[in-house]
Parts: C-alpha cells; structure tokens; sequence
C-alpha cells in the first residue's frame, strides 16, 4: 500500500465489516466437530441399525450429537462414511 | 503497541493441535474470507455462509499441505477466490451474474483492496486496544459516538478526538511496515 493518508486507512477499514454472527463460532468448532464426527463414525462401525439411521439422515444425526450441520460438516461425515 | 502472532505463528500452534491459535486464525481471517465473497463475487448470503465455513474446512484439513507457512494469507485469498467461482458456475443460485460474465478485471480490482485492508486490519491488531475497538467500532460497525461512548464507558464527546489520535497511531504502525 502506497501512502497513508488517514482517509484512504478509513475507506480500507470499512472494507472489512464483521461476519455475521454465528459463522465465526462454527468455524472455530471445526477441530471439536471433527473429533466428535470420528466417534459417531467409530459408534456406527460397530452398530449397524445406528449406522442406517445416520446415512438415511446424516443432519439429523450429527444434529442429535449436538453437532452444527453445516454443509462443511456434513461433507465430511459423508466422506467418512463412505471410506469406511 | 501489542504483540500479535505472526501468521507463521499462528499456523504452527495451529498444526500442533492448539484451539487457541486456531480460533485466532479464524478469527483474523474471518472478515476478508467473507468480503471476498460478498463483495468481489456478490454472492448471496446463504451462498457466501457456506463458502466462508468450506474455506475454513479445507484450510483446517490442508494445513499440513501449506509449502510456507507465511503463505497462508495468500493460500486462503486464492482457496476462497476459487470456491466463489465454484459457487458462482454451480449454477443453482440466482444473481446478477453467472460465471461466464465475471468481469474478473473487476473482481481482481477489488481483490487487491480487500488484500489492502486486510494490512491495515493486521495494523490494527498490533496497535492494540483501546485503539482497536474504537476504530472498528467507528469505521466497520458504522456505531455513533454515543453507542462507542456508552459500551466503552467513555464521554461521547471525547470518541471524535480518540479516533483521530487512534487513526493516528495506525498511520504510524503501517508506515513503519512499509
């Protein structure tokens, strides 16, 4: 950046307003989905009805962990899934 | 002026497992993933919430792939220029715009303001507060005076003066980047 005239460090700070509320948290629940994503994955290897149970709804399950179904979240149990 | 963990930092507690450093990371980089798509692409909200959470899925997943971790600024600005694309010629929203159309000259012009203000938000963090606070406050929460005054239990009619001081001291902090 080439000069910093106080107008143009104003222009650029309202260029960055914040995120919606909500979307921060859940990004930063990505390490604790992930581990919680693996014993959900671990229960259903060893318990077929379960396992049926999540395939047919894979939001509603990770929604009954206590889980935020985000589309992020849900593609990764789908892949889990689908490798085991 | 406060000391903030460089990006490489940051992305090496990352990888060792630290949830701090990783709510940290998502954190600094939570406004630009999302300006990015609202206002390079203009995607619409829904669209952009599930672009902003695939950004930070794959960058939690990919960490290890990173060649240098200061190249994580850049990595994440180009991951969530391509999943706005991606969005963008799926075809399943309607916009203005589809894919094909994308005046990129445009879109790269607004990217390289948004790469600016990302500087300056870094700047800011390492001013520190209460310097901080004001100014986002002021300038990308749009809060009156009075509202600054009343959360920071500050006199109203002393917010003008402070935020000049503060625009003051983030003018220096960036010049001494430079």
């Amino acid at each position: 950046m080439n000069g910093y005239d106080e107008e143009r460090i104003a222009a650029l700070l309202r260029l960055l307003p914040p995120v919606p509320s909500g979307w921060v948290r859940a990004a930063q629940e990505l390490p604790q989905a992930r581990v919680e994503i693996a014993a959900l994955v671990a229960r259903a290897e060893e318990d077929a009805a379960y396992r049926a149970r999540v395939v047919a709804d894979l939001e509603a399950a990770l929604e009954a962990e206590g889980i935020a179904p985000t589309p992020s979240v849900v593609a990764a149990l789908r892949t889990r899934l689908e490798a085991d | 002026m406060t000391d903030v963990a460089t990006d490489a930092q940051l992305v090496s507690r990352c990888r060792s497992g630290d949830q701090a450093a990783w709510n940290e990371l998502v954190e600094r980089f939570s406004r630009y993933v999302y300006a990015i798509s609202t206002q390079a692409f203009r995607l619409p909200v829904q669209d952009a919430e599930d672009v902003f959470q695939e950004v930070f899925a794959r960058v939690y997943e990919h960490l290890d792939r990173l060649r240098s971790d200061e190249a994580i600024r850049p990595w994440i600005g180009q991951l969530t220029r391509r999943l706005c694309i991606d969005r963008l010629r799926s075809g399943s929203r309607e916009g203005p715009a589809e894919a094909d159309d994308l005046e990129l000259g445009g879109i790269d012009e607004s990217l390289a303001r948004l790469d600016e203000a990302l500087t300056v938000r870094a700047g800011l963090d390492a001013v520190g507060e209460p310097c901080r606070e004001i100014l986002d406050r002021f300038f990308c929460r749009d809060q009156s005076y009075k509202a600054i005054g009343d959360a920071l239990a500050l006199p109203a009619g002393t917010i003008a003066s402070r935020i000049s001081r503060c625009l003051g001291k983030l003018k220096s902090e960036l010049e001494g980047r430079s």
